[in-house]
């Protein structure tokens, strides 16, 4: 702590050169801050799955459906608790911009296989018995001013109802929270009856998205995996079935592969802030050649004047990350409702301090290599 | 007889500049007792700024040996003689050589940093060091805010604040006007008079080198004559 006052005022000596350096950090730690955020948005669902929980899917790609007759071979194979299946809907709800999840469902069993989403029994009740009704997430009913008893028009992007029309209406019956408050935001998806969709849909009647297969004992689950897939083997509907996280990775990958596109973005910020940075280090150091000589001549070792460098680089580059950070936490809150799950928790703020330093590190290690050989005659004449 | 402090024997040094040789000092030898105030006189390029740097341990030898306080300095590794600059050494330069983002107390204080010393113990040596030279008041001035003579009186209370047994001071007031040259010399002259410091000052003014004890004049790398004074 003694040597703060002298880093501290080392740091400001150029204060126009220090403060749009620090500037261009504050921005990059902003964008790792929030685009780390989407990072965990997208992954929560994985991290979530259900360790009991298998996906059982078309063999070839989870958009390929699969006959509904699957049902009950899949109940029957040993080792499995509960079955239940789900459809991709797509649709609009008004306009473009309001997508959601939303997937005709198995009434009877959706939420024994899923009970990390919590309905009251009434309106799971009321939702067994009217065959056009929905459940949809708090957030989207908060976000859209639903309410119970509400007629919900949505305008199908994939199944038309017979006759063409895309226009499906449902009754708000029920609304879904998540168990868990670290879950918060997962249950914003709309689910409705699957035999009324069935019934109404101009096409693929007899066919489900995936089956959603609890199993008894989830040491067991990749052999029951196993033993489901050879049911429908040489089948012309064979089937991949893998556990809940790995399907989830999978469906995230639709959207591209997000952790890449994160990835290069921060990879492309923080490659041009080391060139920002580090010269700015190069400059800083090589205007005060002769007042390093002068700390060496007073008794600092090389290694200490190494190391005084190497923390000014230290300081500059934590002060600039923590506030990026800050200010991608308070921007995170601003956007959760547009991205649910958004969030820049303690895994983004151990990433972000650890990028600081290695950027530090990065920056600081050629000028305090060369202030560390400064030779101190030469400093000190001038040459 | 006082005690020699410093003893010089046969002291060469050469700098290699691409295929050139240059001999800067030849064989010097030359003794400088516990003390002394010696003035380094001769023309630019006699070798007096390194026979300087070589006492003060910022170089080292290509030949013969260097013994402060009986202790070789020219076997010593670069950390070694980092160390002991820090507690042997002050050093007062003729363009003052402050920092000039810290304010006078704070560059004054930085040869403590490399010490123990509490925060409270610091702050009052520094005090000290800035009442001997007079500038008790200017402590949180920038080198900026000060003028040519306050900025080399800094400088000096920096190179005493860790009480060392030698002072080298390069052309201390070739930078400054004749009063406050005098002021600073007399300064020089009471810290070795009363305070009991060895001082080495390389100079091109006689006038200057009359505040010494001791003049010792060079040429070519080679002690050419000395002078003592009262």
């Amino acid at each position: 702590m003694k040597f703060f006052p002298l880093l501290w005022a080392t740091l400001w000596r150029r204060k126009p050169r220090t403060i749009f350096t620090m500037l261009s950090i504050v921005v990059a730690f902003l964008l790792f801050g929030l685009l780390q955020a989407v990072n965990v948005a997208f992954n929560q669902g994985v991290e979530m799955s259900g360790a009991d929980r298998l996906i059982t899917h078309g063999k070839y790609s989870f958009t390929e459906i699969l006959p509904y007759g699957h049902y009950q071979q899949i109940r029957s194979v040993p080792g499995v608790d509960k079955v239940s299946h789900a459809t991709w809907f797509g649709g609009r709800y008004q306009s473009e911009a309001n997508f959601f999840p939303i997937m005709p469902v198995d009434q009877e069993t959706y939420y024994d296989v899923y009970p990390e989403f919590v309905v009251a029994d009434d309106q799971v009740a009321t939702f067994k018995r009217e065959r056009t009704s929905c459940i949809v997430g708090r957030g989207l009913m908060e976000k859209f001013g639903w309410k119970i008893g509400d007629t919900i028009p949505i305008q199908a992007t994939i199944w038309p109802k017979k006759g063409g029309s895309n226009a499906w209406e449902f009754q708000l019956v029920g609304v879904m929270d998540a168990r868990d408050e670290t879950m918060k935001g997962q249950e914003d998806f709309m689910v409705f009856r699957w035999d009324y969709f069935d019934e109404a849909r101009a096409f693929g009647q007899g066919t489900v998205g995936w089956y959603n297969v609890k199993v008894a004992n989830p040491a067991e689950a990749e052999t029951v995996g196993r033993s489901i897939d050879k049911l429908f083997a040489n089948s012309p509907k064979e089937t991949l079935t893998e556990t809940d996280k790995a399907f989830n990775a999978a469906f995230i990958k639709q959207f591209g592969d997000i952790q890449f596109l994160i990835a290069s973005i921060i990879g492309a910020s923080f490659f041009s802030l080391i060139i920002i940075t580090g010269n700015t280090m190069m400059q800083s150091v090589r205007e005060r050649v002769p007042e390093l000589a002068v700390l060496k001549t007073i008794g600092f070792r090389d290694g200490g004047v190494l190391a005084l460098v190497l923390a000014e680089s230290a300081l500059l580059c934590l002060i600039a990350a923590v506030i990026g950070v800050l200010l991608s936490t308070f921007a995170s809150g601003f956007l959760k409702p547009f991205l649910p799950g958004l969030e820049v928790n303690l895994g983004v703020w151990t990433l972000a301090l650890g990028a600081a330093i290695v950027l530090a590190l990065v920056v600081g290690a050629i000028p305090s290599l060369r202030a560390m050989r400064l030779n101190i005659v030469n400093a000190l004449s001038g040459h | 007889m006082a005690e020699t402090l410093i003893a010089l024997d046969r002291i060469s040094k050469h700098y290699v500049r691409g295929k050139e040789k240059i001999e800067v000092l030849h064989e010097l030898s030359l003794n400088i007792e516990q003390g002394d105030f010696l003035a380094l006189m001769g023309p630019s390029g006699s070798g007096k700024t390194t026979l300087l740097n070589l006492i003060g341990g910022l170089d080292q030898p290509s030949a013969g040996t260097i013994t402060v306080s009986g202790q070789r300095i020219d076997t010593l590794s670069g950390g070694r003689l980092a160390q002991w600059r820090a507690r042997n050494v002050g050093f007062v330069f003729q363009f003052y050589n402050l920092l000039p983002v810290l304010t006078a107390a704070q560059n004054v204080e930085l040869p403590l940093l490399l010490t123990h010393l509490s925060k409270s113990e610091r702050a009052r040596r520094v005090q000290i060091a800035l009442t001997v030279v007079g500038l008790e008041d200017r402590a949180k001035h920038k080198p900026s805010e000060l003028s040519g003579g306050q900025a080399q009186r800094v400088a000096i209370a920096r190179a005493l604040v860790a009480d060392p047994t030698l002072l080298v001071c390069d052309e201390p007031t070739g930078d400054l006007d004749r009063k406050t040259a005098d002021e600073v010399l007399g300064l020089l002259q009471t810290l070795n008079r009363e305070h009991g410091k060895t001082l080495i000052m390389v100079t091109h003014d006689p006038r200057a080198a009359e505040y010494a004890g001791h003049q010792l004049h060079m040429d070519k790398g080679r002690l050419i004559e000395a002078g003592a004074q009262a």
